[in-house]
């Protein structure tokens, strides 16, 4: 059986990462995932990013891919594409399967990075040709440079639809609306204010009714909600629309996870389900981490910063780091982590993330 | 159906909010020529502004999340701070001449042209006036954002912020 120190299921930004800080360690790493390239969803970020220097602000989503990849090169990490990891067995074993046959690798620990997925909406067509993911129109666009539609209905003001509705129309389409369930725009106010300029009208308090067409997406039917989220009769309006693109939030991969026995809690803020970590990002099964969105849905920089501290802390438990050295270069991530998690938007992240160690305390 | 009013709202900070704002010259500062209009109204965890101002003129300091303060005696207007800014919350506006001039991060295909007459917008996207392109600028270290420079009647010095987006591709 093949083996190795170190395995990362999930080369996104937290399992790139992770990578990074673990073979910069001196550890030998395996990096598996189960697309044709690495990078998970940060190759289809085509904007800046939001932060501090330390979190490479001002740069594009796509360069920081780029420059992570050049480094797990540089670093030896051994990387293996379109092999999708399906079981987590006893002894840190894997199962996966790369080009159609069936293969066991053998770690010293495991780092579970597998990201998370979009949510879904269920409406009368909502099965018609034309309705997707925001994030797949995104990789649409910025991956395949295919344009899902000329006119497009975004429904969820986050940041995943703000983004995605400016890069729509980047791309050459046109949003003829943005809507949200909610009173108020959940994302960026600046990421809002893009868009607006641009001619988008932003509808808070207001659903979809249904979409109608014969074939495709052809016109969609939205509603005003009252204070209690019900549709209010009366408000309906019809737009013209060919493609509506659903950004109503993501949900952990944590399949793998529950199936290795991991211990989990119930955050709803963070996504629902969520595997118990502690500091170094070790669930209850010592020698097994988790990083990134499926520790609790944040964003790309967090992601990035809880893969550095897996890598850390894993390199660290193998002996490669004494614990002074360890402890430097983590409390120095801590520090780039909490203050992602401050302002009105990041504090119920942070109070979320505080529950789940606390979760992890109460166990021990 | 009444709208409310504010960033959280309509998506863009009101009039109150923007008076309100550290990051917002004053009038008399607008008159006496080109100053930085920092548009960033909550409190989000970013500060490449602070670092791309060879003046010293942005604040963001610790937390991370503080409001982007502008020293508007400082400020020359050179508006190195529009690309760098994640958001594309930051303008240069320019009060001191007959028309008024307003400086914008512009992320579009097809790009304007110098002396091209287009169609200004207002934070809603509404088309407000028209105006004439004084510059477009694509420096490399921008990283593909243009500033695009139109100039306009003084009285949409505040009101202005971008154009109609243009149909048809760059002919380059």
């Amino acid at each position: 059986m093949k083996r190795t120190e170190i395995a990362i299921i999930g080369a996104g930004p937290a399992g790139l990462s992770c990578a990074v800080e673990a073979a910069r360690a001196g550890a030998k790493v395996t990096l598996l995932d189960e697309n044709l390239k690495p990078g998970g969803q940060l190759f289809k970020q085509i904007h800046k990013f939001f932060g501090s220097r330390e979190h490479q602000a001002g740069t594009r989503g796509f360069r920081i891919g780029e420059q992570l990849l050049k480094e797990t090169e540089e670093l030896g990490v051994e990387v293996l594409l379109n092999a999708a990891v399906y079981g987590i067995y006893e002894d840190k074993t894997l199962a996966y399967i790369k080009d159609g046959k069936d293969y066991a690798l053998q770690a010293d620990r495991i780092v579970i990075a597998a990201g998370a997925s979009e949510n879904a909406l269920a409406f009368p067509g909502c099965t018609l040709p034309g309705v997707m993911g925001a994030g797949a129109a995104q990789t649409m666009i910025n991956v395949h440079r295919v344009l899902p539609g000329k006119k497009i209905l975004m429904v969820g003001s986050g940041n995943v639809g703000l983004i995605v509705s400016y890069q729509l129309m980047q791309a050459g389409a046109d949003v003829v609306a943005l809507i949200e369930a909610a009173p108020q725009i959940g994302g960026y106010g600046v990421h809002a204010a893009k868009i607006r300029r641009a001619g988008v009208p932003v509808y808070v308090s207001t659903t979809i009714k249904e979409v109608i067409g014969e074939e495709a997406v052809e016109r969609v039917v939205i509603t005003s909600l009252d204070e209690k989220w019900q549709p209010v009769p009366g408000t309906e309006r019809t737009l013209e629309a060919d493609t509506v693109c659903l950004a109503v939030g993501l949900s952990p991969l944590t399949e793998l996870a529950w199936m290795a026995g991991c211990e989990f809690t119930f955050i709803p803020p963070l996504g629902g389900h969520v595997p118990i970590h502690d500091e170094n990002m070790e669930t209850t099964l010592p020698g097994i981490y988790v990083a990134g969105d499926i520790t609790g849905v944040e964003e790309a920089s967090s992601a990035m910063e809880e893969g550095r501290l897996a890598g850390v802390a894993s390199a660290e438990s193998l002996g490669y780091y004494d614990e002074e050295t360890a402890k430097a270069l983590k409390d120095e991530i801590w520090q780039r982590l909490n203050s992602l998690r401050t302002g009105p938007f990041g504090e119920g992240r942070f109070k979320a993330k505080i529950r789940q160690l606390q979760a992890r305390r109460q166990l021990a | 159906m009444m709208e409310k009013k504010g960033v959280l709202y309509q998506g863009f900070p009101s009039m109150e909010e923007l008076e309100k704002s550290p990051g917002v010259p004053s009038k008399d500062r607008i008159r006496k020529g080109p100053v930085a209009c920092i548009e960033c109204v909550q409190e989000i965890p970013c500060n490449p502004c602070e670092e791309a101002c060879p003046y010293g003129a942005i604040k963001v300091g610790k937390p991370i999340t503080n409001l982007p303060v502008l020293d508007q005696d400082k400020c020359i207007g050179c508006g190195n701070c529009i690309a760098a800014c994640p958001g594309l919350a930051i303008f240069v506006v320019n009060g001191a001449r007959e028309k008024a001039q307003i400086s914008f991060p512009y992320e579009y295909h097809p790009l304007p042209k110098r002396g091209d007459t287009v169609d200004c917008v207002d934070r809603s996207g509404k088309v407000v006036t028209s105006g004439r392109v004084l510059r477009v600028v694509k420096a490399p270290n921008y990283d593909h954002t243009a500033v695009i420079t139109v100039e306009v009647d003084q009285a949409y010095i505040d009101v202005v912020r971008s154009i109609k987006r243009l149909e048809g591709s760059d002919d380059e």
